[in-house]
């Protein structure tokens, strides 16, 4: 169980998060919708330690994280494909799933999450020892996603896995989510598509202007008129 | 030129262009990472030379304990100047970084001077490497056969750890982007130490190896060398270990082969590197191997 108490991330003087409480329950997939600009991604940046303008409270599973640093947070089992892929495009796909286990030195775990991993991506296999910045667009978000899968995390965070891609790379990434929820990973999803992500969400927040103006459960959100005025296209 | 002197003057010049190689290597190492010159680079390079002097003249040690001794505690110290000057500058503009590199040159420069004082100094070097040795009629400078295969090992290893290791992997992830190498779980600032010590270690026995060459030492002894390996390592392109030591034996070769084949010109052999250096540079902005460089989103 991640809990987030009165947020607030600031870069210089603009302050992006405003005091934003929200709950990730562990074994669920809890979703942050809003409009571009709202502090979906500081709010990931900061759990995951790279904001470090941060104040409030991060608590995972009772552990205090506000202050951890990236590779404390990544050791405690929580894990952020970031926003835009960021794959590694000179290193192999190969290597760049390893450097996803940097953090772990148990030899056999880690070859069996390869193996995981290349059987949900089965592209990925097929091109282990090509570049990464010679992948399609899709190619590299299952990239991405798989380098954070490799960590072996308790929580991954996920922002905007959908953005740039066809509708059926789309929904074959809302697809992978559910499998890797099945698997018992909990996920914390940013999405601009938020039809897609309130339907697999249990929990969303509406995060505006830095601020939590709604939340409830994926389906109530779908029904609620305000949600499907400003982000469901009427 | 009889084919004796030819053979003597390509090992000449393999010796000159590893000696630059090596140091080269980390100057584009720590450009890769960090995107900063690290001008102590080549007063990292005097000291690994003064630490042999001191093991054997002080501590009377065996030469080649002394050797290896020298490379680690140099490979320390660029530790502690990384740590000391740059870590705390890491956020800061790279030009701050720069300035510090500046600034802990000169500090490790008048260190030496008033420590070692001045005065050139006569290095011991052992009697096997100045006895030439007769191979196929061709007399040969064993110096000049321990320095490139002692340079050659000292390389491969280094590939192995940049190329085959965890640590490696995790430069080669730095190199290019360091926000998404702490997501990952790359603990960047020790792996930033580990290629500052080993960066450090190659010049160190650069240092120590050109002591062997040119055998005097003074504190100033690492500018020269070190601003020609830094060309060296722009004109390979910098960032590229490759680029590194083709740029430093490129160097090397034509500091020799200069002064070989037109004695007359000897006087100009630095002009030659800086002409060729202005010239690659001209037609390839970012050196021989270089990448051009992205723009971190
Ligand atoms: N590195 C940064 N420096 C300054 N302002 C930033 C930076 N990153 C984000 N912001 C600002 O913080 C606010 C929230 O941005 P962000 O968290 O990226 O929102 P979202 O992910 O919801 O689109 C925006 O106003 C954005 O301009
Ligand atoms: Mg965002």
């Amino acid at each position: 169980m991640l809990e987030i108490r009165d947020l607030h991330v600031a870069y210089g003087g603009i302050q992006a998060v405003k005091g934003i409480s929200i709950d990730v329950p562990t074994g669920r997939i809890v979703t942050l919708i809003g409009a571009n600009g709202a502090g979906k991604t500081s709010t990931l940046r900061a759990i995951s330690g790279l904001c470090k303008n941060r104040k409030g409270s991060i608590s995972w599973n009772g552990k205090d994280l506000t202050g951890s640093d990236p590779v404390a947070i990544v050791k405690a089992g929580i894990v952020m494909s970031p926003e835009g892929r960021r794959i590694f495009p000179h290193l192999t796909v190969l290597e760049n799933l390893q450097l996803g286990a940097y953090s772990r030195s148990d030899k056999d775990g880690i070859a069996s999450d390869m193996t995981w991993v290349f059987d949900l991506f089965p592209r990925l296999s097929e091109r282990r020892a090509q570049k990464g910045g010679t992948l399609s667009g899709g190619e590299q978000q299952m990239l991405a996603v798989g380098r954070a899968l490799m960590s072996k995390p308790a929580l991954v965070m996920l922002d905007e896995p959908s953005l740039g891609l066809a509708p059926l790379l789309v929904r074959e990434v809302f697809d992978i989510i559910r499998e890797i929820n099945d698997k018992g990973m909990t996920v914390l999803l940013v999405e601009q598509n938020a039809h897609a992500a309130l339907k697999i969400a249990h929990k969303a927040y509406v995060l505006e202007t830095g601020r939590v103006t709604l939340s409830g459960t994926g389906e109530e959100l779908i029904a609620d008129e305000r949600v499907r005025a400003a982000y469901l296209g009427g | 030129m009889n084919l004796a002197t030819f053979i003597q003057n390509i090992l000449n010049s393999l010796t000159l262009g590893s000696l630059y190689a090596l140091v080269a290597i980390g100057y584009t190492m720590v450009y890769g990472i960090l995107r900063l010159i690290n001008f102590a680079h080549s007063e990292i390079f005097m000291l690994g030379a003064y630490f042999v002097f001191w093991g054997i003249t002080l501590v009377h040690l065996p030469w080649p304990v002394a050797m290896v001794l020298a490379i680690l505690v140099t490979a320390s110290l660029g530790v502690l100047v990384d740590q000391v000057a740059y870590r705390p500058l890491r956020d800061a503009p790279r030009i701050s970084a720069l300035i510090s590199s500046i600034g802990v040159s000169f500090f490790l420069q008048n260190v030496a001077i008033v420590f070692f004082q001045a005065i050139p100094r006569e290095v011991y070097r052992p009697q096997w490497l100045e006895d030439p040795i007769l191979f196929h009629g061709v007399r040969v400078l064993p110096l000049t056969l321990f320095v490139p295969l002692l340079s050659l090992v000292l390389m491969l290893l280094l590939i192995y750890i940049v190329y085959r290791t965890k640590t490696g992997l995790g430069m080669r992830a730095i190199s290019k982007d360091i926000e998404t190498s702490y997501l990952m779980g790359v603990p960047v600032n020790r792996v930033i130490a580990i290629t500052f010590g080993i960066g450090s270690a190659l010049a160190a026995a650069s240092g120590i190896m050109w002591a062997l060459r040119y055998p005097q030492l003074q504190p100033i002894m690492g500018t020269i060398p070190g601003f020609k390996a830094f060309i060296a390592a722009v004109f390979g392109g910098i960032g590229s270990i490759q680029g590194a030591v083709i740029g430093g034996l490129t160097l090397g070769f034509i500091e020799i082969m200069t002064v070989a084949f037109f004695p007359d010109l000897a006087g100009y052999r630095d002009a030659f590197a800086f002409v060729l250096l202005i010239l690659v540079l001209m037609v390839k902005p970012t050196g021989l191997l270089g990448e051009r460089p992205e723009d971190k989103v």
